[in-house]
């Protein structure tokens, strides 16, 4: 095996960004799924930074910059300070059982491999073998949004499947135009701080944060 | 093979005796201080076992002979094992002769052997501990198994000793595979040994015990091979772990300096596994015996997670 360290420094960092997909998936708690969700940000500005650095795309240290002071510093702050607004800090038994969750991720990497299998073979990248594991982290982050009922972990699972689209980019073509990548930037922010009203809302409305709530159209009771 | 090969594997057998005690004496010693107690002596482990041979055996009413049998086998099976792991050396006769498959298979008779004899005498607690045993083994085994796959995977061969080779000689690179593998081993480690997020080794008598429920009908030199058997099922464990992720100073013929320096590594080796096993134990709490599978769910996670990984990055 002849790989250049770098390289394999980054499929490491890949490895990692899916382990702390599963270690999400499996977490009760929501002071350290949020922290989790930071982890992944510092590891994703990590990976951005090496293939900036590998490929000397100016525009990619721009990026890293962006998902440091987003996703590792300024989000995971807001998150902190919502939840002790709410005193949410436990999520309620998830949907399914964590075992079975666990398992039915194994099955969803599986997937995920075989469904990047043709973008991979397309794209030039150094990185594609990587897309694998983005695909996988999107799907991952989806399957903790259905499985939780709080609102503030399906924030999270949202923001972590934003992290796994954002490194699928990276792999396949070393990240997407500036234009693009500032206004998903934008975007989320923009959806984090409406959800965060949002948040008070629900809870005036239902006295918790329990999305099962909103499942009834009336107020039937 | 020539004669020199087989005395050097039977001297790897008989270290692998001889040390298995000292290792599992040198580990309740670092918990010991960790825990700011005063530590027992290194040799405590041989004291036990040459107090229990002196004794005098006492058999349940009613126990068949597979219950006198079953220490003997499952002491066999453990020596056995021993002899297949490559601890010091990987071109040995009996290390040559089976792959990993077969040495999880040997480590399974030793566990139906033993869950057998506890439940031969029919009293509550035996039962109890076999159903546990086999609650956890069930769950390890193909934890087990697919970390032995995936290192098989790395380096094309499923035996234990050309898969040492084959890691010892490599190229240093980044294998997230082979992390991953090594932290589902840890966890069946610390699972199949009875260590404490599963099970508490330093107490009998607690309703959520698992290793002590199967011995409790035992007494005087059945206990001590049971114990003995135990000790040296922590030794090999361990060194499986030797020959998976750290193999190196393994020495690869059997020419005396080759030994000379294998020896003292695997000492050096052994002493660092001992601490951070105690450390393990002292910083993790135990789990509810209902939250095991929870905790090997994750062990067998860890490793198709690696064989995945392995398949997608090649590394």
């Amino acid at each position: 095996m002849n790989i250049p360290f770098s390289l394999q420094l980054l499929n490491a960092l890949a490895a990692l960004l899916l382990l702390l997909s599963f270690a999400m998936l499996s977490q009760r708690r929501i002071v350290t799924l949020v922290n989790l969700l930071a982890v992944q940000g510092a590891v994703l500005c990590a990976a951005t930074l090496l293939l900036a650095w590998r490929t000397g795309e100016r525009h990619m240290y721009v990026s890293a910059a962006l998902t440091l002071a987003l996703k590792v510093v300024f989000l995971p702050w807001l998150l902190h300070r919502l939840m002790r607004r709410l005193a949410v800090y436990w999520d309620t038994e998830p949907m399914l059982h964590i075992s079975g969750t666990m398992m039915l991720g194994l099955l969803i990497v599986v997937f995920s491999f075989g469904l990047a299998q043709p973008i991979a073979a397309l794209a030039s990248t150094a990185t594609r073998n990587a897309v694998g594991i983005a695909v996988a982290v999107i799907l991952l982050a989806f399957l903790s949004m259905i499985t939780r009922r709080k609102a503030m972990s399906q924030v999270v699972g949202f923001l972590s499947m934003e992290n796994g689209l954002f490194f699928g980019a990276m792999s396949a073509t070393y990240g997407m135009p500036m234009v693009v990548e500032l206004g998903v930037a934008l975007d989320v922010l923009v959806a984090m701080l409406v959800l965060g009203v949002f948040f008070f809302q629900i809870r005036e409305q239902f006295d918790s944060l329990d999305l099962h709530h909103l499942e009834s159209l009336k107020e039937d009771r | 093979m020539s004669l020199s090969h087989w005395i050097t594997q039977l001297l790897e057998v008989a270290l692998a005796l001889l040390a298995a005690p000292l290792f599992l004496g040198w580990v309740n010693q670092c918990r010991a201080w960790l825990q700011n107690r005063s530590a027992p002596s290194l040799l405590q482990p041989y004291r036990g076992i040459r107090k229990l041979f002196y004794k005098e055996a006492v058999i349940a009413y009613g126990a068949s002979p597979l219950f006198r049998m079953a220490p003997y086998v499952v002491f066999g099976a453990m020596a056995l094992a021993a002899a297949i792991i490559p601890t010091l050396g990987t071109r040995l006769p009996v290390t040559q002769a089976a792959d990993a498959i077969a040495l999880v298979g040997v480590l399974a008779m030793a566990r139906v052997f033993v869950a057998l004899a506890a439940m031969d005498v029919g009293t509550a607690f035996g039962t109890l501990g076999a159903r546990r045993e086999m609650m956890v083994g069930f769950l390890a085994e193909p934890a087990l198994l697919m970390v032995v796959f995936v290192a098989s995977l790395i380096s094309a061969s499923s035996a234990l000793p050309a898969i040492t080779e084959h890691l010892a000689t490599q190229a240093t690179t980044l294998m997230p595979s082979l992390a991953f593998i090594g932290v589902a081993f840890t966890l069946v480690l610390l699972a199949e040994n009875a260590r404490i997020p599963v099970d508490n080794p330093a107490t009998h008598l607690e309703l959520t015990m698992i290793h002590e429920a199967l011995l409790l009908e035992y007494s005087a030199r059945h206990l001590a091979l049971m114990e003995w058997a135990a000790a040296l099922k922590l030794f090999n464990y361990v060194c499986i772990g030797f020959a998976l992720f750290v193999p190196w100073g393994v020495a690869v013929g059997t020419a005396p300096r080759a030994l000379a320096v294998a020896l003292p590594l695997l000492a050096l080796k052994l002493a660092v596994a001992g601490a951070g096993l105690a450390l393990i134990e002292t910083v993790s709490a135990k789990l509810r015996v209902l939250r095991a599978p929870e905790f090997l769910a994750t062990a067998f996670l860890f490793a198709v997670l690696g064989l995945l990984v392995h398949l997608l990055l090649g590394a």
